[in-house]
């Protein structure tokens, strides 16, 4: 701490330090612009040869479609609307009965499996049923509800919901089952009631548990919207998928799909932001 | 009122038994006789893995004896009570919370209100040096930081009980000789009783007016050794006298047997 071993080590740093820094920060940018450069051109690559073997007849452009028509189906879109209205309105009533139907199928998930990973009486009662319940194809449902709920979004709703329901309950059961042994002990000790240590300990630390499902339940909120729409609606970008392959147009289809990988996109970032805020308490190498 | 004249804490042939995964019966406690008077710091010292933190898990309440009777204060426990403090093993704080936040835990639980909640944890927090740490949370700190953190987070409940299971064992030596001072001042201010488990004889002479030596599991009470040193002690120094060294032969003459059979049975178990 002493003035001259600062004065005496400050040599060795200037001299040292900053060269072999500035050198290792440059090499790390160039890798970062290498990395990017390869994703742009495979992306070009790809669909340039897609063009071009359906420009040239190899594939059948009737059937497989291209990437210029597959902009300028969404260009129309865009600017001339759908047939069923505006692509705007379409997108947003997907969204909707997805994002609708993805809170409940959370909500859901997250009570149920913490309830069931804190009452031994009732996971030993409802276990075999979510199991086989859990074993039934749930897309296959997508029909009865539009049956039962008729062509509005309430079927599209449940559909989302079923599908998001399972994921998210068994990774928030198992969250619950997980928690630290000495956490609840603790807090117990500390003089907290069963209400509280669910509430201010399971919940917690099965957060991270919980968030993890939620990435991949999104994906499927989305699906199961999609796919009700596809079955019958009158409206949302499932049917524009429907009306699209009703009419042999390969390139709406292929639009709908970019459609959609956006709004899928989109929502991730979002979400990931939200458990960025969220769990700030852990070690930031640990997150990833 | 016997309350006032019984001791702190009380164990009358004291069973536990636990159901091993296989089905098996462990019995990790038998026939436990134990009494801590008011205000006594008593070391717990045993072989690896012959009970004693069951014992702890006992006296707090978190267990129940399969036989036998555990008294605190006089009255027989039922369920965790609001007297008793347990410093754990293990990493016990809230990985979610802040440092001030963890310490505000108990007495919130306990439904004091938040101001003076706050206003207590400070008072603590400062007592264990880390005021200047509270918005941090528990893995931005060193591992004698958070222990320190779960020492403020016990006594900012005020126990008149205070159970320790190896608190420092995970700590490199430094780190625990200071942390062992800083313990003996906290709880000189609070007159608790003490009960503190450990497998480091040193430790406990060093801390306790009262070493028990527990038998190789099931564990119960071998020999009781009164330490007469004087206090208020400081761990490095007192540990350089003459009289330290005489208990710790006394003392580990007793607790060596106690090893040696542990030792055994596990080479016997590998064999």
């Amino acid at each position: 701490m002493s003035p001259e071993v600062i004065s005496a080590s400050a040599p060795v740093d200037t001299s040292k330090q900053p060269g072999r820094a500035e050198s290792r920060a440059r090499a790390a940018r160039r890798r970062k612009a290498v990395v990017l450069v390869a994703r742009v051109l495979l992306l070009v690559a790809v669909l340039g040869l897609w063009e071009a073997l359906s420009r040239a007849k190899v594939i059948d452009p009737f059937n497989f479609s291209m990437p210029s028509k597959v902009w300028d189906q969404i260009y129309t879109w865009i600017t001339h609307g759908t047939a069923l209205g505006s692509l705007g309105e379409q997108i947003w009533v997907t969204l909707q009965e997805a994002l609708l139907g993805w809170v409940i199928g959370v909500a859901a998930g997250v009570v149920f499996g913490i309830a069931l990973g804190r009452i031994a009486f009732l996971a030993d009662v409802l276990g075999p049923y979510i199991k086989v319940l859990n074993s039934i194809p749930r897309i296959v449902l997508a029909p009865i509800f539009v049956i039962w709920f008729g062509l509005g979004p309430s079927s599209k709703i449940a559909s989302a919901v079923v599908l998001v329901f399972f994921p998210v309950f068994f990774n928030a059961f198992q969250g619950a089952r997980e928690v630290d042994r000495n956490l609840v002990s603790n807090a117990r000790i500390l003089g907290a009631s069963d209400r509280r240590v669910t509430l201010q300990v399971v919940i917690p630390s099965a957060t991270s548990w919980i968030f993890t499902s939620l990435h991949v339940s999104f994906g499927f909120a989305l699906i199961g919207a999609i796919v009700g729409e596809y079955i019958g609606a009158t409206k949302g970008v499932g049917l524009l998928v429907a009306q699209s392959q009703g009419t042999f147009n390969a390139a709406g289809v292929y639009a709908a799909m970019v459609i959609l990988a956006v709004v899928a996109l989109v929502a991730e970032g979002l979400l990931t932001f939200a458990e960025r805020r969220i769990f700030r308490w852990k070690a930031s190498d640990s997150g990833h | 009122m016997s309350a006032d004249t019984s001791p702190a804490i009380e164990l009358r042939g004291a069973s536990k038994t636990f159901r091993t995964p296989s089905g098996g019966l462990h019995t990790a406690v038998r026939g436990l006789d134990l009494t801590v008077g008011r205000g006594e710091f008593v070391a717990v010292v045993g072989p690896t893995g012959c009970g004693k933190s069951t014992t702890l898990t006992l006296v707090s309440g978190l267990e129940e004896p399969t036989e036998g009777e555990v008294l605190v204060a006089g009255a027989p426990v039922a369920g965790v009570g609001d007297k008793v403090g347990f410093v754990f093993q293990q990493d016990a704080t809230f990985p979610w919370r802040t440092v001030l936040s963890n310490v505000m835990a108990g007495p919130r639980f306990r439904g004091v209100p938040k101001a003076e909640a706050k206003q207590k944890a400070r008072e603590w927090l400062a007592r264990v040096g880390l005021t200047a740490f509270e918005d941090r949370y528990p893995h931005q700190l060193s591992g004698g930081q958070r222990k320190r953190v779960a020492l403020a987070a016990t006594f900012v409940n005020d126990p008149e009980i205070l159970l320790m299971d190896e608190p420092f064992s995970a700590l490199d030596v430094q780190t625990r000789a200071l942390m062992s001072d800083e313990l003996l001042e906290l709880w000189e201010g609070t007159g608790a009783s003490v009960v503190f488990v450990t497998h480091d004889l040193e430790e406990s002479i060093a801390l306790a007016d009262k070493v028990v030596v527990m038998t190789a599991g099931p564990a119960t009470v071998k020999h009781i050794f009164d330490i007469d040193l004087p206090r208020p002690r400081k761990v490095e120094s007192v540990r350089l006298e003459p009289r330290f060294i005489e208990i710790y032969r006394e003392i580990w003459e007793s607790l060596g047997e106690e090893v040696r059979i542990t030792r055994e049975r596990g080479a016997a178990h590998v064999a």
